[in-house]
């Protein structure tokens, strides 16, 4: 099950290149519906799997891109640790490398980091054939311009993702999490108060009804959080944080366009059409909305943000935020730097890269 | 005058015509008087005198030079307040240093949102300084941070002794706004916690200005941990204190900060700061446990035992925060105790994966020998974050010289154990031959193609960071790629 099968990637890419065909990444296909849609041809990255190196005490992992998430979750629990990013799967098959592409990141986003932030390293098969490593297994690492990192949310179109190593940390030695009734304008004001003290929040969603806080750490400390916060606790909180971060919650449950919002966290409520979920905080937004993508993209591009089109239907909208053009050509050459000949998923992020 | 001066000299009189055409005569700096200041930056063994300095003080002005910079093919090299320690800022000798110094203005603290959009040239410490009233700090606190600056600490991703928890700068900046050498305003990242694209903020941090000149930076803050208690302890061996911080990782806390220092750092802090270090430990390791009140006793006695149980000869937990302060003062005074006790002094900054230190240790000693050059070490145990710190005397001919290829060696052997030729001080000049041993050199061409996306005729800083791969042949003439040296049952001593 487990192997190294950069040499047939890295043969494929090769012709694909010579031939002047366009190449479609795809590890277990659980994110296949997030970006723009793309066609070509198949390059399957699930044979090339298996943890690399783990080390529990060193506080890295790495694994090729094709090991499915749950495996590496699984390695880490037996350890006690976590990925401390909390990557949404969004299906069974998810593999490492998709979630590193996808740069997507779960309900502790904002209180411990982000894909990107864990990322340390890579092995990346690039568009003129090269496997290159940037970054490495330590911690600290000033060592280049910080190209793993560049990889993370690229969507695959800058290289292959072959090996990624992981800063992870142990999993909390205590969980709650309590469920407060309020508004959404005050459960911005309450969340965003109680992440300005110390107090160890690791979650916070309000979904229209209610807030939800997650506090994580020592026993102790938890504990004295929970009486200071107060709230109902959760029985099962574990399954809701699961619900929110693989949008099985019944939120999620509807027809219209999802939108993800990214804006600062204590930004009050944007006037649009839909039903608004409050994760990461107020950080990240998710809305459903039949209202038009111009309307939606400019307010929030008025406040310092941007909008994903994150379940798609109006494919002509575009599904990320438009770049300014001065971002936009600095993106074309950078994308011309990894794969000149534009054979790794082309138009999966923007249409004309 | 010879011919190369005379050029030297019609350019530079050129070039500051034109420069005073939108900058006051005291922001353009020509006298070598003038520019002495200006000639190194913390790591002051290497030095050279810019073409010219100019100080703008507003954004208009920066964008005026580099526009003028580009057009006249005039290389540019940016510089906050001098202290970084690979000669990043280093000037050169046909280009102009742009110092960002005027630029020290807090523009607007958001308490709820828990950011500060600052300018380049605010110190590190002046930013947890205006927060403070709010409960609030900036986290990456590298040694300098009275002097810093933050586009300083964003050029060189800079790290402290705080970044096991809180994470290095690149962890810390929500956005960034530059201006590319054609002098075009970009922003990277946003008002929320991403934004859409490559993640260019990502790229930004740790560039060491040769992407874009840095006009302001958001960073995040954290609110003030509501306790910290400091624990020292003290052990017969090295290794016992490589295992005693593997054994504290294991329990899962992930402590505040977590410093060793060897007998020799040991010794010189203590005499230098009286801080009350066991002077005939082999080593000691400093324990910062934060968080609340209940966490903090939680975890200290976890530490305590773990601490016990690993061998640790004396345990001294800091009673109050006068003595916290006391015991990190050895620590932070690390680098000018050795100072005391030695003409001069060279920091190195590797990172190794941690359980490789007692073996690294060990090999750093032998070379310490075949060369005649002391070293102390101080490691920032937690991250694996190596600064070994050789003694020398650069008024002894040739010292200076066999320093630097001691400490290229000390590098080499961080690449060979997995490991990087720095972890937080940047590579600037000064790790640039050691660039071609950490990287093959399709690598380095990328890392080329990466600049001239930004910068297509490679004006800014450059010659640092990353070799040419002309410079690479020159020095891999003995060198394979991971520290694998053709023929190495020969001693290269």
């Amino acid at each position: 099950m487990s192997g190294d099968d950069t040499q047939t990637l890295q043969a494929r890419v090769n012709d694909a290149l010579a031939q002047g065909r366009q190449l479609r990444i795809e590890g277990g296909g659980s994110k296949s519906f997030y970006g723009q849609m793309i066609t070509g041809e198949v390059l399957a990255t699930q044979q090339h799997r298996g943890i690399i190196n783990y080390e529990s005490t060193e506080l890295v992992l790495t694994a090729r891109g094709g090991t499915p998430l749950s495996e590496i979750e699984t390695t880490l629990a037996e350890h006690n640790q976590m990925l401390p990013f909390e990557p949404p799967h969004f299906g069974e098959a998810a593999t490492l490398g998709g979630t590193i592409a996808c740069g997507l990141s779960g309900p502790r986003r904002p209180y411990v980091g982000s894909a990107r932030d864990f990322v340390l390293g890579c092995r990346v098969l690039t568009g003129k054939g090269d496997v290159l490593h940037f970054g490495g297994e330590v911690m600290k690492n000033v060592a280049g311009y910080d190209v793993a990192r560049l990889m993370t949310g690229a969507m695959g179109t800058l290289g292959v993702l072959l090996d990624i190593s992981l800063k992870i940390l142990p999993r909390p030695a205590a969980e709650v999490t309590v469920r407060l009734s309020m508004s959404p304008d005050k459960a911005l004001q309450v969340m965003n108060h109680w992440a300005g003290q110390p107090v160890p929040l690791s979650a916070a969603v309000h979904d229209g009804e209610s807030l939800f806080l997650r506090l994580s750490g020592a026993t102790s400390a938890v504990s004295h959080a929970q009486q200071l916060i107060g709230g109902e606790p959760l029985p099962n909180g574990e399954d809701y944080w699961q619900s929110i971060r693989e949008h099985t919650h019944p939120f999620f449950n509807d027809a219209r366009p999802l939108w993800r919002l990214s804006l600062a966290p204590a930004q009050p409520p944007l006037v649009l059409e839909g039903d608004t979920l409050l994760d990461w905080g107020g950080a990240q937004r998710w809305l459903l909305s039949h209202e038009k993508p111009e309307v939606i993209r400019h307010a929030v591009q008025e406040t310092g943000g941007h909008a994903t089109l994150f379940r798609q239907h109006d494919i002509k909208a575009g599904i990320f935020h438009p770049l300014p053009n001065s971002l936009k050509q600095l993106h074309q050459r950078l994308k011309h730097a990894f794969d000149p000949g534009g054979i790794l998923n082309p138009g999966r992020m923007y249409p004309d890269m | 005058m010879s011919e190369h001066d005379l050029d030297t000299h019609h350019t530079r009189k050129s070039l500051a015509g034109q420069l005073s055409r939108f900058l006051p005569a005291e922001a353009v700096l020509t006298t070598e008087e003038d520019l002495r200041p200006y000639e190194c930056d913390g790591l002051s063994a290497y030095h050279r005198l810019p073409l010219m300095a100019v100080l703008p003080d507003t954004i208009e002005q920066v964008q005026a030079v580099l526009q003028l910079c580009q057009h006249e093919n005039v290389p540019v090299v940016a510089r906050g307040a001098g202290t970084g320690l690979s000669g990043g800022a280093l000037p050169i000798d046909n280009g102009v240093l742009l110092s960002l110094a005027k630029f020290n203005r807090i523009l607007e603290v958001d308490p709820v949102n828990r950011t500060a959009r600052v300018e380049p040239g605010v110190r590190n410490l002046a930013i947890s300084e205006a927060v403070a009233p709010h409960g609030l700090f900036y986290a990456p606190d590298p040694s300098s941070q009275i002097a810093c600056t933050i586009g300083g600490n964003v050029a060189e991703n800079s790290g402290g002794v705080h970044c096991l928890k809180y994470g290095l700068t690149v962890h810390n900046v929500l956005q960034v706004k530059l201006l590319t050498i054609e002098g075009e305003a970009l922003t990277l990242g946003g008002s929320g916690l991403d934004a859409p694209g490559y993640d260019l903020l990502a790229l930004i941090n740790g560039s060491e200005g040769m992407l874009g000149i840095i006009t302001e930076i958001t960073v995040r803050l954290l609110p003030c941990p509501q306790q910290t208690r400091v624990i020292m302890a003290a052990f017969d061996d090295i290794p016992q204190a490589g295992e005693a911080v593997s054994a504290i990782i294991a329990t899962g806390i992930v402590p505040a900060g977590l410093e060793m220092m060897d007998n020799p750092a040991i010794r010189a802090a203590e005499a230098f700061v009286h801080a009350g270090y066991p002077e005939d430990a082999a080593a000691i390791l400093l324990c910062e446990l934060d968080g609340t009140d209940e966490e903090v006793n939680e975890q200290s006695a976890q530490v305590e035992q773990l601490l016990h149980d690993n061998g640790a000869t004396t345990l001294r937990v800091a009673r109050d925060a006068e003595e916290q302060l006391l015991l990190w003062k050895g620590r932070k005074a690390a680098f000018p105790a050795v100072g005391r006790i030695s003409p001069d002094y060279y920091c190195m900054d590797g990172t190794i994966p941690r359980k490789r230190l007692p073996e690294v240790l060990t090999r750093i000693s032998e070379m310490s020998k075949t060369y005649n050059l002391q070293v102390a070490n101080v490691f920032h145990a937690g991250d694996g974050n190596l600064h070994p710190l050789i003694l020398y005397d650069a008024n002894q001919p040739g010292q200076l010289e066999l320093t630097e290829e001691f400490g290229g060696k000390i590098l080499e052997l961080c690449v060979e154990v997995g490991g990087t030729i720095t972890g937080e001080h940047g590579v600037g000049m000064e790790k640039i031959n050691q660039m071609c041993v950490q990287f093959k050199p399709v690598e380095l061409e990328y890392f080329h193609a990466v600049k001239e996306a930004f910068d297509p005729k490679r004006l800014l800083n450059p010659g640092k960071a990353v070799p040419t791969l002309h410079r690479c042949a020159e020095f891999g003439a003995m060198h394979v790629h991971h520290g694998q040296l053709p023929h190495p049952e020969l001693d290269r001593f």
